[in-house]
């Protein structure tokens, strides 16, 4: 069968290829199989001038360093491809150099990647990794090109690129478009069209409220005719109180927020104070050095305020174990291993967790800097098993009604609370000695590490650091990675991608960027000329032609570019999982549309959390559903209950909160069809809309348009009001006129684009 | 740079087959290339077979995994110790335990005092197995079974472990075992999931240990993948029934006429995936009748549901759900996922063992033989087991040991579970444990063994059905797993 493998490969191209030829559209199924990558590649993609950062290290990093990489204990044979010395060295057997400067043609890894000899080939067969002839052609090429080896290209210090020449001026409103306008030339694409203003405000609206437009201010901005419309939307946009929600609703992922303790009986805990300050953050557009900071470290700042302190909480939104009969210490270190791994993840889009039990296969990361880095969140004086029952474990803060009323009144605190407790970080005030883990398991302790940061990164050069040196050494001008990798999550919010596609990995095994400049350009101007200014950045980007281009696709560039990952035109996205639902309540008029607070319970099916629950539980036992304004509030206000997370937001690939996800999951399945059909508070809010539509004092055409504006945006065309027409008519000859019409509004909210930013 | 730019035309490229040529290549070429790939694949399918697995010839197409959830003694029912009878009251010799790491709550404990099985226990069948009398039907049904009594783990609580056991991963994230053969090997069927999930509570504690709704998630794979959870209320899948005033022909004209417009969009837009959508839509019809029709055991036998039991039409009992994880392979859902709660026995063991016992023995036995009358045990695997197994000592102070009122804690190392159908030898038993049954004295048998032997079966190499995330290649038995060859036929 193995053997038979190369043979088997050629059907598959055929028929593969010549499916793409045709620009096949049958999208049936959802193809996942990420592994097949280099397969469909054949040698005559080789570029002409190969380049080690965009074309080698993606395969030895992928091919190699498993065996020959930064991880000295599973390194075989001494030799290590990882570093600029290891690929110029000379083999241990054999005394060959690995890549021969001198002698190109004669360098070892030419011969031993195309060896047919199964016990000299590499890599060898039972490592179930194969060099394709498109990896075996680019390691030749590079070689005998002179061999050239760069430092991994997101440790390398961004500088400000120039701006790209371009013909096609006249397409572009800020430098963003030259970037992405040099791309559309280069490969031939044409350019698209601005998108029509109908369209266009309710893209804007979701991406930076989350809500839609009502049809009255889809109105105002169609009949405002100043050249300035679109920037004033802007601004008022980004003025709005509603932009914190839909920034913290991202927020909440990375700093995986819940409202119980996560674990086994998952019993509840109060966070949603810190959720308030998150949102305060963004709406009073609080520098993202500064966010980061208050933070991770807000507690160290000297005279900390309360407001600092509070920041911290994110540090403490992993989950908590109340399982009797666990070890304590055991869950303490898994704490302070998630703090590690999200900060790293967050700060650095770096895969650490990896080096949490050996060195980093891919990247140059040891095992003693992961326990290194660990060491920072290492001493707080918290429990690994807490008390049942216990809603804020220590480190703890209470926050007075006086002191909400004083300064504070970000905390959405009810009336009927005087005052409310949750976590915090703090200090100890003995600093706990941290010993690197053998297999990162609590008890097998081998040498003691001193905080640090990865070396490969950028040095600390400070000794004994703590957090807030942490924070300042990730906001130095030096460090290669923060501005980067937060910019890239932001163009990931816009554009559904970003620009280097896997935000959390912008390491060896992430991938390359793919417009190097424009990141670049982006990074250094967030941090020098605006100063962290979030709000700054978003403008600049909606501001773009990139962003207001239409998402209409021509054939050309679909043929050309069929995923659009050079941005030829707007890229299509599905609503998040928040939207889909607030989109709904919004659009029907039930949206209570109230800041802060206690996390709410909206309507879900019975049952579902009693019947995993074996009894325990307290509060969280049995889901008790919200009364009044609360069944109706936004959705980042949803209660979180991590091991049963709402139904309908987990169907449409919420994130889980169990980790920091810095990136959603997108997908169509059935179960999102019945959800949108059946859900009974989809459905309730469908009649609310029909009713009233159906109540005004309009013609039956009339009303159809009102109803499809409202939930879409966009009135209908001819054909699709006709359609919408017969379907209600169809209804009609059935059930009564106002019956008929809820189901078209049923129908409607059903229809794709309503889930859809267009 | 311009180098650089054609290696991002080339992963555009690549990117764009792995969405949208692949499926009919891959469904094509799925029959072309590799013999062993016969399944029903259909085009209508939502769920495809996009790996060309597997590997080699499956014994299984089908998996019912009876989880036994809170951790069965298996002292009291299949690992019989006539020694620790013999022993009662005395304490654990140090020797054996050997420092063994102990759970809060009997470490405190002064006095390590053995206790064996509750009842008396008997061989059975021409394997002559030892089972206890607490299971009179699977006592008949022995020489269908292949018992592995040397089964252990890492983990010595229960989120971790059944966590560990469903993904093989102690902490949450990893994709389930069930979500991992639907990515692998796609669905059979065309109008149910390919991954179905079951829920019972036991009689013996019916307040015991919970469940969470992660144990059947996809983790970082597509969330098509997920396990659905087929529940005994009135909407069996989530949102799956539509409302009352909406007859069926009026559900069909609806999504005619949604289709239509959706089309109109396709013309306007150029978005491709909306047919992707489209045809979700059509599959949650399809489920709107399959679903009901399979929950709906009203017409089945009245030989059948006394075979199952007295229990068998009580919905959301263990019983029920057995036969409606028959009626799901037979439909073709791959891997059905039962757990019953309740196992979890640290006082009164004694009493509650007895109803757990009784909850699982008839339908348990009913299944197998069911499956095998219908023809369907051939290539249908069948596992029954829990997260951990029991300590051979007792939990509670003396005076509970007296009069029986003790409990016993979570044991890791070693424990009972057992197989049938599909490719595992009947009538075998593997693995043995000390006299004391405290510590595995032959073939022990990890949890990564046995998801490496469970995929085996399906004729998936557990080390090559990999799926890459941030940068690793992910798999179900994460680097460990040995195939159990001396289990298998």
């Amino acid at each position: 069968m193995k053997k038979n493998l190369p043979y088997l490969i050629i059907p598959f191209l055929l028929i593969f290829g010549l499916n793409y030829f045709k620009s096949k559209s049958y999208t049936d199924s959802y193809i996942e199989n990420n592994d097949l990558n280099f397969e469909v590649k054949d040698v005559s993609n080789v570029p002409e001038n190969v380049d080690f950062n965009f074309h080698v290290n993606p395969i030895i990093s992928d091919k190699c360093f498993a065996c020959h990489g930064p991880d000295d204990k599973q390194r075989k044979a001494n030799l290590r491809l990882d570093t600029k010395e290891g690929l110029y060295q000379m083999t241990e057997d054999l005394l060959k150099k690995v890549v021969d400067l001198e002698n190109l043609e004669e360098s070892e890894m030419i011969r031993r990647i195309y060896h047919e000899n199964e016990s000299i080939v590499m890599p060898p067969p039972e490592s179930n990794l194969a060099l394709s002839e498109y990896e075996k052609e680019v390691l030749k090429k590079w070689i005998l090109q002179g061999a050239k080896w760069k430092k991994h290209w997101s440790f390398i210090k961004p500088e400000i690129p120039e701006i790209p020449e371009i013909i096609n001026t006249q397409w572009t409103s800020n430098e963003i478009d030259f970037f992405i306008a040099k791309n559309i030339e280069n490969n031939n694409l044409e350019f698209s069209k601005l998108e029509s203003k109908e369209i266009l405000i309710r893209r804007l609206y979701f991406d930076i409220i989350g809500l839609p437009p009502t049809v009255e201010e889809i109105d105002n901005f169609l009949n405002d005719q100043s050249p300035d419309s679109y920037e004033n939307l802007v601004n008022r946009l980004l003025d709005s109180k509603n932009y914190g929600e839909r920034m913290a609703s991202i927020w909440m992922d990375i700093a995986r927020y819940g409202d119980s303790h996560g674990y086994q009986d998952d019993t509840e805990r109060t966070m949603w104070p810190w959720r308030d300050w998150v949102i305060h953050a963004y709406n009073s557009n609080i520098p993202y050095d500064e966010f980061i900071t208050w933070q991770l470290a807000g507690d160290l700042i000297p005279n900390a305020t309360k407001e600092q302190i509070i920041a911290t909480g994110f540090n403490r939104n992993h989950k908590i174990t109340q399982e009797g009969g666990v070890i304590p210490e055991e869950y303490r270190v898994e704490y302070v291993a998630d703090r590690a791994i999200t900060t790293s993840k967050l700060m650095m889009g770096l895969t650490m967790e990896c080096a949490r039990c050996h060195s980093h296969k891919y990247d140059n990361i040891t095992h003693d800097e992961f326990y290194g880095f660990y060491s920072f969140f290492n001493n707080i004086d918290e429990e690994g098993l807490i008390q049942y029952g216990d809603y804020a474990p220590k480190p703890r803060l209470t926050i007075s009604k006086s002191e909400v009323n004083k300064g504070l009144d970000f905390i959405k605190l009810p009336d009927s609370l005087d005052k409310v407790t949750f976590m915090v970080m703090k200090e100890s005030e003995n600093l706990r000695k941290t010993y690197v883990l053998n297999r990162g398991l609590y008890n097998l302790k081998l040498n003691e590490v001193k905080s640090m940061t990865p070396s490969a990164v950028m040095p600390l050069k400070k000794a004994n650091a703590n957090r807030l040196d942490l924070a300042q050494w990730f906001f130095d001008e030096e460090n290669p990675l923060t501005s980067r990798v937060v910019v890239n999550r932001i163009w990931q919010q816009f554009f559904g991608v970003g620009i280097v596609a896997t935000p959390d990995d912008f390491g060896s095994q992430g991938n390359r960027p793919i417009n190097p400049e424009l990141l670049d350009w982006l990074a250094v101007t967030y941090m020098k000329s605006d100063q962290w200014d979030t709000k700054k950045l978003i403008k600049r980007i909606v501001m773009s032609s990139t962003y207001k281009q239409t998402s209409r696709t021509s054939d050309l560039n679909y043929s050309l570019d069929p995923e659009n990952v050079y941005l030829s035109r707007y890229p299509r996205q599905k609503l998040s999982a928040e939207m889909i639902r607030d989109n709904i309540l919004k659009s029907s008029g039930l949206l209570v549309n109230k800041l802060g607070g206690p996390s709410v319970k909206p309507l879900q099916p019975e049952g579902l959390w009693d019947e995993v629950t074996g009894g325990g539980g307290g509060s969280l036992a049995k889901y008790i559903m919200s009364t009044g304004d609360n069944l109706y509030r936004r959705s980042i206000y949803t209660f979180w209950k991590r091991t049963v997370p709402p139904p309908a937001m987990m169907i449409f690939d919420a994130a889980s909160r169990d980790n920091c996800e810095v990136q959603r999951q997108n997908t169509s399945t059935p179960l999102q069809s019945l959800t949108l059909m059946n859900n009974p508070e989809f459905q309730k809010a469908a009649l609310h809309l029909s009713s009233n539509v159906y109540k005004m004092n309009i013609d039956i055409n009339e009303k159809i348009t009102k109803l499809y504006r409202t939930i879409t945006g966009r009135s209908p065309n001819k054909n699709e009001l006709s359609k919408l027409k017969n379907y209600f008519n169809d209804e009609n000859s059935i059930n009564n006129e106002s019956v008929a019409f809820d189901k078209l509004c049923m129908l409607i909210y059903n229809l794709d684009e309503t889930s859809q930013k267009s | 740079m311009e180098e650089i730019h054609k290696h991002f035309i080339n992963n555009n490229r690549r990117n764009f087959l792995k969405k949208t040529g692949l499926c009919i290549g891959g469904l094509a070429l799925g029959s072309i290339v590799n013999p062993f790939n016969n399944s029903n694949d259909d085009p209508f399918s939502v769920i495809k077979n996009q790996l060309n697995l597997p590997h080699f010839a499956p014994k299984a197409k089908r998996i019912i995994y009876l989880f036994q959830s809170g951790g069965p003694a298996q002292q009291d029912l299949f690992d019989y110790k006539p020694k620790l009878t013999d022993m009662r009251g005395i304490d654990l010799p140090e020797s054996v335990r050997m420092g063994q790491r102990l759970t809060g709550m009997t470490s405190g404990q002064d006095k390590f005092s053995l206790v064996g099985g509750t009842t008396k226990f008997n061989q059975y069948g021409e394997s002559r197995a030892w089972v206890s009398d607490l299971l009179p039907y699977l006592s008949k049904v022995v020489d269908e079974l292949c018992f592995i009594k040397s089964m252990n783990t890492e983990a010595i609580n229960h989120d971790p472990a059944v966590t560990f056991f469903q993904t093989g991963s102690q902490q949450p994230g990893r994709p389930s075992m069930g979500s991992w053969l639907s990515y692998g090997l796609g669905s059979l069927n065309k109008n149910l999931p390919s991954f179905v999930v079951l829920l019972s509570r036991g009689t013996g504690r019916p307040k015991g240990q919970p469940l969470y709704s992660r144990l059947w998630g996809n983790g970082f794979l597509s969330s098509l993948h997920q396990g659905v959870q087929f529940r005994s209320a009135k909407d069996p899948v989530l949102f799956l029934k539509d409302p009352e005033n909406l007859s069926r022909q009026e559900r069909r004209k609806m999504l005619d006429y949604l289709s239509e417009l959706n089309e109109e969009q396709i013309n306007m837009f150029g978005d491709k995936e909306i047919e992707s959508r489209i045809s979700q839509y059509e599959m949650a019809y399809r489920m709107q009748t399959s679903v009901p029709e399979t929950m709906d055991i009203s017409d089945e036998p009245e030989n059948i549901l006394k075979m199952y039991g007295p229990n068998s039409n009580r919905p959301g009992t263990y019983a029920a759900n057995c036969i409606l994880a028959r009626k799901l392979v037979e439909k073709d859902v791959r891997f059905v996922q039962l757990y019953h709660m309740g196992w979890d026995q640290h006082e009164n063991l004694p009493t509650q063992i007895r109803g757990q016992a009784n909850d699982i023995d008839q339908p348990t036995a009913a299944l197998i033989m069911d499956l095998k009358q219908r023809g369907l045990l051939e290539d249908t695997l069948v596992v029954w087991g829990g997260e951990f197994g029991r300590t051979s000592y007792s939990q509670g102070s003396q005076a509970a040991l007296k009069n029986n009122t003790y409990g016993r804690d979570h044991h890791p190392r070693c424990f009972t579970i057992f197989m049938a159908g599909a490719g595992v030898k009947p009538g075998f038993s593997y693995g043995e444990t000390d006299d004391l049954g405290y510590n595995i004295v032959k073939d022990p048998v990890h949890v990564h063994d046995l998801q490496a032997t469970i995929l085996h079966l399906f004729g998936i190499n557990h080390e090559k059905m990999t799926y890459k995330y941030q940068g690793r290649r992910f798999r179900l038995t994460d680097v460990h797993g040995e195939i159990k060859h001396d289990i298998l036929t």
